[in-house]
């Protein structure tokens, strides 16, 4: 018996070690957590695309639930991603400001202008900074805020269909009946 | 003349036209850090290289940020703790210890040790073969058919 048990054992090891590989493979590199779901969304003031003189500040939303949506007009992944936030915007039940993400406000304003806008408002980035605090690696990136201004998910790359009825609805739903 | 076409051709490479930054430091020791922070951290968008050898935009954006920092007279710690406190410890090269990286710290230790204890139990039973006793008897009997008396 306990000899048999000597001889499973480097099998039982590389069951283990196999099991390991296999779950490495098969996890995406790009989903790497963030540590800024359940702290306060970093506060920030920035300028308006289409508003000039105007800001947006994160404690403009505070007692709403939003959705911060980080893009740019030379990312592809955002294109992808642009019709379903238009339909987000139809189907009246998200707030989602934007985050225009180290662009230019001539190619950002035309995006809009032949995509359509599904946005309440867009901030400027245009150095960068607030990514960072936001710890956006690759656009197109989006935050869920709730009412007391706590980051409680983020969708890293584009938002698809399945994702706004399996993940983003359920969720704004549950945050909306949050006090 | 040849040679000297070769040294244009070559210094018109697009390697060697390369964009290197220039930093100023105050002291000698913040040009250290700072050159440590950067080999230390990941760059998220190319995720097999640090901060030093990336050219990716977030990663120039990283390094301005580690620069400034660390000219504010920020320590190492405090540096690695931003960046953590935005990226997650996937950030960093070297992950802290910490309960959830004990595994990753102390495994391979813990694999050495096991090792030694079965090379070592391994040795000890070979050693430890029964002497070949023979009981007086058979000497006898040996003795006896090699008519050795």
């Amino acid at each position: 018996m306990n000899k048999k048990l000597v001889y499973l054992a480097p099998l039982i090891l590389l069951a283990v070690m196999m099991w390991f590989l296999v779950r490495g493979l098969s996890l995406n590199p790009r989903d790497v957590p963030s540590p800024l779901v359940g702290k306060p969304a970093p506060e920030f003031t920035l300028p308006l695309l289409n508003q000039p003189g105007k800001t947006f500040s994160t404690k403009d939303k505070l007692g709403q639930v939003w959705l911060f949506n980080v893009w740019a007009s030379w990312c592809s992944g955002c294109r992808t991603e642009h019709e379903n936030l238009v339909y987000m915007k139809r189907t009246g039940r998200f707030d989602i400001v934007g985050m225009d993400y180290k662009d230019h406000d001539a190619d950002a304003k035309n995006w809009l202008n032949t995509l359509g806008n599904p946005y309440e408002m867009v901030a400027v980035d245009r150095q960068g900074d607030v990514g960072i605090d936001w710890g956006v690696y690759g656009v197109p990136e989006t935050f869920v805020v709730d009412k007391k201004g706590i980051i409680r998910y983020k969708y890293t790359g584009p938002i698809t269909p399945e994702g706004i009825n399996n993940i983003l609805l359920p969720l704004v739903e549950k945050l909306e009946a949050e006090s | 003349m040849k040679k000297a076409l070769l040294l244009l051709l070559l210094l018109m490479a697009p390697g060697a036209q390369a964009a290197i930054e220039t930093h100023q430091f105050d002291t000698p020791e913040q040009e250290a850090h700072y050159e440590k922070l950067i080999k230390e951290l990941r760059c998220l968008v190319c995720q097999n290289q640090n901060l030093a050898d990336s050219n990716a935009d977030l990663a120039k954006d990283l390094r301005r940020q580690t620069y400034e920092q660390v000219k504010k007279g920020k320590t190492e710690d405090q540096v690695v703790d931003y960046m953590v406190a935005r990226y997650g410890d996937f950030v960093r090269y070297k992950p802290a210890f910490k309960p959830l990286t004990w595994a990753l710290w102390l495994g391979p230790f813990v694999i050495l040790a096991f090792g030694l204890i079965v090379l070592m139990r391994f040795v000890r039973s070979r050693q430890t073969e029964p002497d070949n006793e023979i009981d007086e008897e058979k000497l006898k009997k040996a003795r006896e058919l090699l008519g050795d008396n």
